[in-house]
Formats: C-alpha cells, sequence, structure tokens
C-alpha cells in the first residue's frame, strides 16, 4: 500500500520536474499558446530567453539614449526589430493578429501605443551608415 | 582620512582604466569613422558642437517653396496649411507698407539656446540636445501645448488626429506636439536637414547649416563675413537660426 503511494509521490515530482525543466513554451502542453513568426537570421540580438522576459527594458533604455543622447547605435533599436521580426506575409510586426510583436502581446493582453508613432513595417531602402555625399565636410567648401 | 584617501586613489585608477579601455576600443572606430563619419553611433550628441543655420532672405524666392516641401517629404508631413495641419517650416512674406518691397523668408524652430518651450514644459518633454538641437521627446509629451504658446516663432505643431505610414525615421502621432527637428534624424549621420539639401540642390543657396561652434564651418565663416540678426533678439534666446538681409 504504502509503497504505491510512495510511487504515485515520485511520479508527480518526476512530472513537475520535467514541466519546470522544459524550455518555457514547450512545458504546457494542451495550454493555447501564441504563434510566434521565427525572425529572420539565426538568432535575436540577446539570448532569445531573456528577450522574451526583457525587450521592452531594452527598447525603453535605447528609446532613451537615442532621443535624448542623440546614441545612434543599431543593436538594440526599434526600427531594427521591426527589420527582423516583420512578418513574411504582411510586411509587419503589428498589422495582423499573427504579426510577431502582435501575436505574443495579444496572447497577453498587452497594448502598446508605439505603433501610433512607429512604423511597424521596414524602411523600404534601408539607411547606410556611411552617405558619400552632400557631406558637412564637403559643405565647408562651398562657401568661400 | 586615511581610508577616503584610499578610495579617491582607486577611484582614480579606476577612471584611468577606464579612460585606457575606452581609448582601446575607441582607436578602430575613431580611424574608421573618420573617413567616412565625424561622429560613431555610440558617441551621441556632444556640447562641443551647436548646429545652427544661416538662412540669407536676398537669395530666398517669393513664392519659392522648395524647402517646404522638402520639409514635407522627409518628415512625413501632409503638406496641408490649416490651422490643425503640422507644419514644420512655413514661407513668411513680410512687405514693407511705405514702399512695398516684399521679402520672402522660411521660418520653423529657432533652435534657441534659451529656449522658452523647455522652460515651460511640465514633463521634461521639450529638451535640447547636447548640440543645441530643440526637440519634443514624444515619449513624454502629455500634448498639454503650453510650449506651443510659449514659442514666439510660432513653430510647433499638434498633431489631432490618427496618422498612417509614418516614415519608418520620423516617427509621429496624435496627441503630441512637434517641430523641426533639423532632421536630427540626417544630421546624426552627417547629412544636411532636407531643406538646405533643397535649397542647394535647387542652387538657391540661400541657406547654410553647420556648427556654429566651429570656426571652419561654412555657417561660422558665413555668419562671420556677413551682418545678421535673430529674429526677436530683444527677447535674448541667442536663436541657432539667423537670418541676413532683414
Ligand atoms: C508620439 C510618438 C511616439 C510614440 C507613441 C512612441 N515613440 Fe518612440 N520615438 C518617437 C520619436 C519622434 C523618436 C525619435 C526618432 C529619431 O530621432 O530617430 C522615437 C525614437 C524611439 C527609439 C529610438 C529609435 C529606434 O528606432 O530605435 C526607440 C527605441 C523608441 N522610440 C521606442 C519606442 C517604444 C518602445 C514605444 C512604445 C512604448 C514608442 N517608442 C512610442 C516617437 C514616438
Ligand atoms: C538579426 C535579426 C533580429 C533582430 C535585429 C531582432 N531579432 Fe528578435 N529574434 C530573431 C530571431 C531569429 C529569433 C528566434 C530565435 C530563436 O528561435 O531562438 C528572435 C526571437 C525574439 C523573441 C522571442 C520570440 C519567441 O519565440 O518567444 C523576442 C521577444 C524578440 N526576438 C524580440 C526582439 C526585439 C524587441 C528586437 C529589437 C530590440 C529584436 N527581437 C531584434 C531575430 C532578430
Ligand atoms: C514572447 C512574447 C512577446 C513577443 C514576441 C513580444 N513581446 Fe513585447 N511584451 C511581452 C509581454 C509579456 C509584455 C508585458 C510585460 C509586463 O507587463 O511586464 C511585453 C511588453 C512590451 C512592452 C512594454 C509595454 C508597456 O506598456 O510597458 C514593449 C514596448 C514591447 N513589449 C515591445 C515589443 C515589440 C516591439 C515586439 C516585437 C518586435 C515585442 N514586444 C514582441 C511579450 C512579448
Amino acid at each position: 500500500m504504502a509503497s504505491i503511494r510512495t510511487w504515485m509521490r515520485l511520479a508527480l515530482l518526476a512530472g513537475a520536474a520535467m514541466i519546470f525543466a522544459a524550455p518555457v513554451l514547450e512545458a504546457s502542453a494542451g495550454v493555447d499558446l501564441p504563434k510566434i513568426e521565427k525572425g529572420k537570421g539565426e538568432k535575436c540580438v540577446e539570448e532569445t530567453q531573456f528577450m522574451r522576459r526583457n525587450h521592452m527594458e531594452l527598447l525603453k533604455h535605447h528609446r532613451d539614449e537615442t532621443m535624448r543622447k542623440g546614441i545612434r547605435t543599431t543593436k538594440h533599436s526599434l526600427k531594427k526589430c521591426v527589420e527582423c521580426h516583420a512578418s513574411e506575409k504582411t510586411g509587419s510586426v503589428a498589422a495582423s493578429k499573427d504579426d510577431f510583436c502582435a501575436s505574443c502581446h495579444r496572447y497577453a493582453s498587452v497594448k502598446l501605443d508605439c505603433w501610433d508613432c512607429h512604423a511597424t513595417k521596414p524602411m523600404k531602402k534601408p539607411i547606410q551608415v556611411a552617405q558619400p555625399s552632400p557631406r558637412m565636410d564637403l559643405a565647408k567648401e562651398s562657401v568661400k | 582620512m586615511s581610508e577616503s584617501t584610499n578610495t579617491e586613489s582607486s577611484r582614480r585608477d579606476f577612471l584611468k582604466a577606464g579612460a585606457l579601455v575606452a581609448g582601446v576600443t575607441l582607436g578602430p572606430g575613431v580611424l574608421f569613422y573618420g573617413i567616412a563619419h565625424s561622429r560613431a553611433p555610440e558617441e551621441g550628441a556632444s556640447s562641443a558642437k551647436r548646429w545652427g543655420m544661416l538662412i540669407d532672405t536676398t537669395k530666398c524666392g517669393d513664392g519659392c517653396n522648395d524647402c517646404v516641401t522638402a520639409c514635407n517629404t522627409e518628415n512625413g508631413l501632409s503638406g496641408k496649411t490649416g490651422p490643425q495641419d503640422s507644419q514644420w517650416i512655413r514661407k513668411v512674406d513680410i512687405k514693407d507698407l511705405r514702399s512695398g518691397f516684399v521679402q520672402s523668408l522660411p521660418m520653423m524652430c529657432q533652435h534657441c539656446e534659451n529656449p522658452p518651450c523647455v522652460d515651460v514644459c511640465p514633463t521634461g518633454a521639450s529638451m535640447k540636445r547636447a548640440d543645441g538641437i530643440v526637440l519634443v521627446d514624444r515619449h513624454i509629451c502629455i500634448g498639454c501645448r503650453y510650449c506651443m504658446m510659449a514659442c514666439p516663432y510660432k513653430a510647433r505643431s499638434f498633431v489631432h488626429e490618427p496618422l498612417t505610414d509614418q516614415n519608418p525615421e520620423v516617427p509621429r502621432g496624435k496627441g503630441c506636439v512637434e517641430s523641426c527637428t533639423f532632421c536630427v534624424q540626417r544630421v546624426d549621420r552627417d547629412e544636411q536637414p532636407a531643406c538646405v539639401e533643397a535649397c542647394n540642390t535647387k542652387s538657391h543657396q540661400a541657406m547654410i547649416f553647420g556648427d556654429l561652434k566651429d570656426p571652419e564651418s561654412a555657417v561660422a565663416k558665413a555668419l562671420k563675413a556677413y551682418d545678421s540678426v535673430e529674429v526677436r533678439a530683444d527677447m535674448g534666446l541667442n536663436t541657432g537660426v539667423r537670418y541676413q538681409g532683414i
């Protein structure tokens, strides 16, 4: 008798251990999970797991860096997220409910105001960092 | 006492080490950007510069709208001029009523050193960047429009309606105040503001943009060579935009 109970307990423990050990999104089979399109390229700008939890912090930090200090690094730029994560179908990250940012946010009941202003589609032509002309130092020459 | 000296010296060591690391990592960057780019992306705006502009009204054509059109295209403005439409730059005609002499000039945010819009902003959204560009941080703007009332140049607009299809580089949206940014997204990659580029491409050459603090810049040289004025100089705002010929 006692042994059956012990076995059941052990089984429960083992089950729990399996659930906690498995990657978060595969853990709860049977629960409806958001279908998230995979981004372009090999991997995200940080560890996938870290991004799931912390992307909003990265974005808010980078927003202030760019807006207030004029720092123009691209790693945590919202424009870059959109470039990699825009859907193949809609070309956007938030146009349809299945698009990357929208799918997960809908699932988690998160509503963003970012798209009131920020484009959800990538730039048509990507900006080059080094523009040949017209440049400031050329402008220096123009008045003499 | 001895403890404080200790912390002091260790702080110095730390700073020195920091400087060294910064030197090493910046080294190649400086070299690389020296050719194509005067400022590395991670560097940020610096108070060693002050962006400014000189507008020669004698070259600015009455009826010419090229700067306005270029601004609208770059920043995704509709180009409409109703009371509720955004205008970041607009043409103003001034007429001498006795002689009938008409002058035309573009008016926009004057990027003041002492901006009244920044003074009155209750949230810190109205701001001046280290390099003198006056901006609205629209992540913090609550749309109260105090700054619009404070601006003597009527340079700011409020977005009344939802917008779509914004330029990815120029996010704009309902409920916020906005104004000329000197095309900060272009300036940060060493390009001229769209209005200046258009004015020069069409060879009117009425606008010169550059670093007021760099004596070698075209704008500083021109300011040194010609008489120029600030609009409403009486207010002591030290505007970054100056006019010549009015
Ligand atoms: C009312 C308009 C508005 C809203 C709403 C808004 N932004 Fe912005 N955002 C801007 C403007 C304007 C800039 C400055 C763009 C520039 O100078 O390049 C900017 C810049 C940024 C940047 C730096 C540029 C980049 O592409 O990386 C980030 C990051 C950013 N915003 C994140 C956000 C996030 C996250 C939200 C939503 C929580 C948001 N913004 C909502 C207007 C807005
Ligand atoms: C170089 C392309 C690229 C850029 C830029 C990029 N991502 Fe990703 N991102 C990916 C890829 C690829 C994955 C999938 C990685 C995986 O499957 O392990 C991913 C995964 C993610 C995930 C986890 C999705 C999931 O399946 O749970 C989030 C959240 C995320 N990205 C957010 C962002 C944000 C926010 C930004 C902008 C700061 C960004 N990404 C920029 C390529 C990119
Ligand atoms: C793996 C699911 C997932 C994906 C994919 C995802 N997000 Fe999120 N995001 C969340 C969750 C969950 C929250 C809410 C976290 C909280 O409230 O603490 C959130 C919150 C945010 C916030 C903060 C909202 C606020 O009002 O504070 C921003 C900004 C944000 N996400 C941007 C993005 C962008 C941009 C993308 C697409 C590039 C994206 N997210 C993709 C799950 C996701």
